[in-house]
């Protein structure tokens, strides 16, 4: 077979065409004859009990249709991994903005109206809103003890290392909640009829997830449920379990009027009524020895899950197992939880709970540089981890990944050193501050542990009457790519052309589960899926006799087009089977935590400027080793989309918090970065290629999202020699801190050895 | 979108006497609608009280600059595109043309009008403090007839101005004399594009250069590098844009020095009145008022 | 002379859409975004905000960018309406949606609409910017996806083919 030559090619976007034309159609796009708009009655309160309900005057109630949680034939849950979460509260409410109830109308401008004349009597009760209130109990809202999931991570002896220490470093660090912010809101179509069921067309991630809580809201079999994806504006994870919910509500109205009902949100209730990231606190304590080498430690990593269980002890799991970064830790102990609190319930973004474990880490590591005296690029260097060692939770790093070499590239294409030099001597002015900060780091692609197992995705592969070959997998386009690099994958596979193949629209009806598209898995998971279908055709067509060893691709297309003439329906499926060197154990916590880690080291450039305390990333420079890098393009794109994305995080985004309600649900108050405050984002790729991923690739849509914050909160404790522990950092923190070290208040931790304001 | 278009009135008379007539009828009763840049957004959030809407936009009476020997009459319609691409506007007023050109983007630039940024009456509307520092005059037009007010007493309130309910801005009045001035202004938003205000200042100061054209009859060597006229002007530090009255006095009459600078930055501080909102908090914005106070100096002295 | 009773109800709005004249019969305070989605069908102008701060709603009107999600749809009586529709001719793609193509300007592309418009105006004031002033020019269009690199660069490709173009055809 010929060396196709389309993967690592930057091949135009499949569905490009569509998008800079003004035709991919989202849903909001869609029309259904004879459909209704829906809208969503919501608490008001964070917690309490629901009295009454009263639909107030000047509404023509009888031309609406209402549901509540008595119309839901099914149970009353949007199943996910717990059922805690109601479709539609009943008695009980449990944070700000909670479904109570559903509208329908024809005209969708008399909803906002007819939700306004909803009257609800509660009778409030106590509600919860920050982690030391969840943990401490002073209420309990959720279960027997507001925890949705602990998770112990240990390996070594960890009591034994406090003796041995030179140094014993402490530090408590904390992220706060941020919004997705795709620029298309949520929104789906629903339509029900007898014959053939349910069907949603909508803007999602996850197909079968939907399809999942559907059949037990609705009470229907799997071939009457049908859902489908539209072109999806921007999804991020906010799209992953959020959309079950909105269908389950438009799915609702539809079948009780019988007729299509669409809800899209408007960008204030999208903002405060789906999920986001979930907010974390991490709290470090480690051994050092003098030399600078980690002998151990204790992590304790704690997330607010919001009121209901959703994706948390995922996000927690994953979060957990990041939190020991790219180091080695001969022993360590990690205490991770996930707590309740009485806000919309928190879910997934990007990084998945790696961003905020990470973050802490990172800025964790700069503190023991500083108290071990050596810099934050030798303290680094004395700790990563080297192929044959093991990460926190045991599993041997067989990669053959060479942490120094990634960092001095970082070092070098940033010039890092050659700018320390330089700010040094330009901070003696007094306008501004210049400095420098770097992260190193890892993400793990594909589920957790035995997560791909439990998944057992079904990849297929069609060919079609013309000899051009169709793509079958639920995995969805949002923007990364996933149509235009498994279309690679595939076509380089069966030695096609990259225009001979396409993907099947995501649709329930049509395609099998190649399980949810997120966790940085596309590429590397489903794509070697791919690949082993498209062997499986190829296997089909020479022993049939109608390929041979080497082809071009008009032979393979002519070959196909004969056995389908001739055969019929030519189809090869593929599904997961777990490679046998990646064992996890899951009640220990212990073992290979992912089939494969992509590496990271990142450099931020800012200044300061003393008469505004606001930070400008000035340079940013980021280097990974991603396996293999199938379309260069795309590839750079995400790394620039989710660097951009997490200086958001770092500077920018701040979610202002009132009773678990947010307050700023606006575009002009929720702040993103425009183009005008980003810097150049300059991206290097090293590929060492990995036996598991689909030639090679290992996943990279979620690793951007961590390394950014902490190199930048880095740079501004460099710029600045002040501590920070926390994001988002805004210029009024920055302002509070300047002022409060002016009047000489006194940093806290005195075991860290000569105390440094850093 | 939360308001249905079914519930509300717009009109468009198309020239000036008509509008005012309608305004004159039922005063109170029509909302004046320009570029929408604030008008539509309230609208559709649910939250526009008004019902009934007479558009403005584009009345060919507001959209005009006229340049006369003394003053440039901008109209109440002129958009901050219309500012920013107009010569004299750019050569006299540059204030007024950057603070344009950083409201919004390109698109709210093309519609937002410098009278919908004045009746708005926000305290952190762009173009509010560089209109108090160049001292202008407001034309204010209904049926009965004009008149003219400073700018500097319009506003009375947080969002409430002399705007009589059957009145239109017909034009801003700039006085042409700042030419020979040193200008700054800088705004302080929550990112460097599409931002509202933390705070900001429109300054503008005239030094005495030491050459023989001043008023002033005493040797004009004694009063080189005195400031000889200064207008401090802040948005988003109080309810009204506000100029700086107090810090003002302090600096008439001195010279540029480290000590003037300080004492400067502390009137201003003393002299506003911030507050803790969605965007910001007080302590931030006094201490950054401060702060663009001494960068202007700074930046004033180093001017020459 | 105004009838309040006449001012509530549905009138005939007339403009130049993508160079052909439209007639809506609405309300005078539909907004115009929704009046070119939902009665004329062009559903490529899309709502991201509904508060013109993230520009996805951009069109060009008499030559001007604007939010189509501020604009009442009377106050767009007469005027030349340009959607992203109205860009490709001869079903050739223009050099601006090429290179957005070429260079990864369009991710999820719900921005891409109102960015390509954004770039044309752009373009057709500047016909060669510079970076600094493709990020200004842009600045009044939310991203979510690209981190805006990809799409400068795209921009800067147009006019740089436009150029070559210009100058061969010399």
């Amino acid at each position: 077979m010929k060396n196709g030559g389309v993967v690592g090619v930057p091949v135009p976007r499949k569905e490009g065409h569509d998008k800079v034309t003004g035709q991919a159609l989202y849903v909001d796009d869609m029309v259904l004859p004879g459909m209704l708009h829906g809208a969503t009655v919501r608490s008001r309160i964070p917690r309490g009990k629901v009295k009454k309900i009263t639909f107030g005057p000047g509404i023509a109630w009888h031309e609406f249709v209402i549901v509540s949680a008595k119309d839901i034939p099914g149970k009353n849950c949007i199943a996910l991994i717990e059922e805690d979460q109601p479709c539609l509260a009943e008695d009980m409410v449990r944070h700000p903005e909670e479904p109570l109830l559903l509208l329908a109308h024809p005209d969708r401008h008399l909803l906002p109206k007819a939700v306004e004349a909803v009257s609800v009597e509660y009778e409030a009760l106590p509600a919860i809103f920050t982690i030391e209130e969840s943990e401490r109990h002073s209420g309990i809202i959720w279960g027997t003890d507001n925890t949705f999931k602990t998770i112990p991570i240990e390996k070594g002896d960890v009591d034994s290392v406090w003796q041995q220490a030179d140094f014993i470093v402490e530090g408590t660090y904390t992220t706060g909640a941020q919004e997705q912010l795709y620029i298309e809101n949520n929104g789906m179509i629903a339509s029900f009829d007898a014959q053939s069921g349910l069907t949603v067309w909508g803007s999602l991630q996850c197909p079968y997830y939907v399809h999942k809580a559907l059949m037990k809201l609705c009470g229907l079999p799997a071939d009457r449920v049908r859902v489908i994806q539209m072109e999806t504006g921007g999804a991020f994870g906010g799209k992953e379990d959020y959309p079950s919910m909105i269908a389950a509500h438009a799915a609702l109205l539809a079948i009780k009027s019988g007729k299509p009902v669409k809800i899209v949100y408007d960008r204030l209730e999208d903002m405060a009524a789906t999920t986001k990231r979930h907010p974390s606190r991490t709290r470090h304590r480690t051994a050092v020895s003098k030399d600078g080498k980690i002998l151990g430690g204790e992590i304790e990593f704690t997330i607010d899950g919001g009121a209901y269980e959703t994706l948390s002890p995922v996000v927690l799991s994953r979060g957990a197992i990041h939190a020991g970064g790219p180091y080695y830790w001969p022993s360590v102990r990690i205490r991770a939880k996930a707590v309740a609190t009485n806000a919309p319930p928190h879910g997934a973004f990007r990084g998945f709970g790696a961003p905020q474990s990470l973050f802490a880490l990172e800025r964790h590591m700069d503190r023991i540089a500083q108290a071990v005296q050596l810099s934050p690029i030798e303290i680094r260097r004395r700790n990563f981890l080297k192929p044959g060692q093991t990460t926190t939770t045991g599993q041997i790093v067989r990669e053959p990944i060479d942490l120094d070499k990634l960092l001095d590239e970082a070092l070098e294409f940033s010039g890092y050193q050659a700018k320390k030099r330089k700010f040094a001597i330009e901070n003696r002015q007094q306008s501004y501050k210049k400095g420098i900060g770097i992260a190193a780091f890892l993400h793990g692609a594909g589920f957790t542990g035995s997560g791909e197992r439990y998944l057992a995705s079904q990849v297929g592969l069609e060919i079609c009457g013309d000899g051009r070959a169709r793509v079958l997998v639920s995995s969805t386009e949002f923007g990364q790519g996933t149509k235009t690099v498994l279309c690679q994958i595939a076509a380089e596979a069966l030695g096609l052309g990259y225009e001979d193949v396409e993907t099947a629209r995501p649709d329930t009806h049509e395609v099998p589960n190649s399980g949810p598209t997120v966790a940085s898995r596309t590429v590397m998971v489903v794509g070697k899926l791919v690949q082993s279908a498209a062997i499986g055709i190829k296997q089909t067509l020479t022993s049939s006799g109608l390929l041979g060893d080497s082809y071009s691709p008009a032979e393979f297309r002519a070959a196909c087009r004969t056995y389908v003439a001739t055969r019929g329906q030519l189809r090869s499926f593929a599904q997961y089977e777990p490679p046998e060197d990646v064992v996890w154990d899951d009640e220990k916590y212990r073992g290979s935590a992912y089939a494969a880690f992509s590496w990271a080291v990142y450099v931020a450039e800012v200044a300061v400027d003393l008469t505004t305390y606001s930070v400008s990333v000035d340079d940013f420079v980021a280097v990974q080793e991603v396996g293999r890098v199938l379309n260069p393009v795309l590839a750079k794109g995400q790394i620039m989309g989710g660097v951009a994305q997490a200086i958001g995080f770092a500077l920018f985004e701040k979610v202002i918090w009132e009773k678990g309600r947010m307050q700023n649900g606006q575009m002009t108050n929720y702040i993103m970065p425009t183009s005008a405050d980003l810097p150049p984002i300059r991206v290097y790729f090293e590929e060492l290629g990995n036996v598991h991923g689909a030639y090679g690739a290992k996943g990279l849509g979620e690793m951007p999202m961590d390394g950014p914050a902490p190199a930048i909160v880095n740079a501004v404790a460099d710029a600045l020699g002040v501590r920070f522990d926390s994001v988002p950092l805004l210029p009024e923190d920055i302002f509070d801190a300047l002022a409060a070290r002016s009047s000489m208040e006194t940093p806290s931790s005195a075991r860290e050895g000569p105390r440094q304001n850093q | 979108m939360r308001a249905n278009p079914a519930d509300y009135e717009l009109v468009a008379p198309g020239n000036l006497p008509d509008v005012l007539s309608l305004l004159a009828k039922e005063p109170g009763a029509w909302l004046p609608i320009a570029g929408g840049t604030d008008v539509m957004v309230l609208y559709a959030a649910g939250k526009l009280p008004a019902r009934k809407l007479v558009s403005i936009w584009n009345l060919p009476e507001l959209r005009r600059i006229e340049v006369l020997p003394a003053e440039v009459h901008v109209g109440g319609a002129c958009t901050y595109t219309d500012l920013q691409e107009h010569v004299i506007i750019r050569r006299e007023f540059p204030l007024l043309c950057l603070a344009g050109s950083w409201t919004g983007g390109i698109a709210n630039q093309n519609r937002g009008t410098i009278g919908g940024n004045i009746a708005n009456a926000s305290p952190a509307g762009d173009s509010l403090p560089p209109l108090l520092a160049y001292e202008a005059d407001l034309l204010l037009v209904s049926a009965r007839g004009e008149r003219r007010v400073p700018y500097r007493s319009f506003h009375i309130g947080y969002r409430k101005t002399q705007l009589g309910p059957d009145e239109l801005i017909r034009a801003v009045c700039l006085p042409r004399q700042f030419s020979k001035y040193y200008a700054y202004v800088r705004k302080v938003g929550t990112r460097n594009a599409q931002a509202i205000a933390k705070v900001s200042l429109a300054a503008l100061a005239l030094i005495n250069d030491g050459a023989n054209n001043h008023r002033t009859n005493d040797d004009p060597a004694n009063n080189r590098g005195v400031i000889e006229d200064v207008r401090l002007a802040m948005g988003s530090v109080a309810p009204v844009p506000l100029r700086l009255a107090a810090t003002e006095k302090i600096l008439k009459g001195k010279r540029v020095d480290s000590q003037l600078v300080r004492l400067a930055g502390q009137a201003a501080a003393s002299e506003i009145l911030p507050i803790d909102d969605i965007r910001s908090t007080a302590r931030y914005r006094t201490a950054v008022a401060a702060n663009l106070v001494a960068e202007f100096l700074q930046r004033l002295s180093a001017a020459g | 002379m105004t009838d309040s009773s006449r001012g509530r109800a549905k009138s005939k709005i007339s403009f130049r859409l993508n160079g052909k004249l439209v007639t809506v019969e609405t309300y005078p305070m539909a907004r115009l975004l929704d009046v070119l989605r939902l009665e004329l069908g062009l559903t490529g102008t899309k709502e991201g905000c509904g508060e013109g701060e993230c520009g996805s709603c951009s069109v060009l009107m008499n030559g001007m960018l604007v939010n189509s999600c501020l604009i009442p749809v009377l106050q767009a009586k007469d005027a030349d309406i340009l959607t992203i529709e109205g860009l490709p001719s001869d079903g050739r793609l223009q050099k601006l949606q090429q290179a957005f193509l070429d260079c990864g300007g369009a991710q999820c592309g719900i921005c891409t609409p109102g960015m390509i418009l954004a770039a044309h105006h752009l373009l057709s004031k500047n016909p060669q910017p510079t970076m600094e002033q493709i990020r200004e020019g842009l600045a009044g269009n939310l991203c979510r996806c690209t981190g805006y690199v990809q799409i400068f660069e795209a921009v800067a490709k147009a006019a740089r083919r436009e150029r070559q173009h210009e100058s061969e055809s010399r």
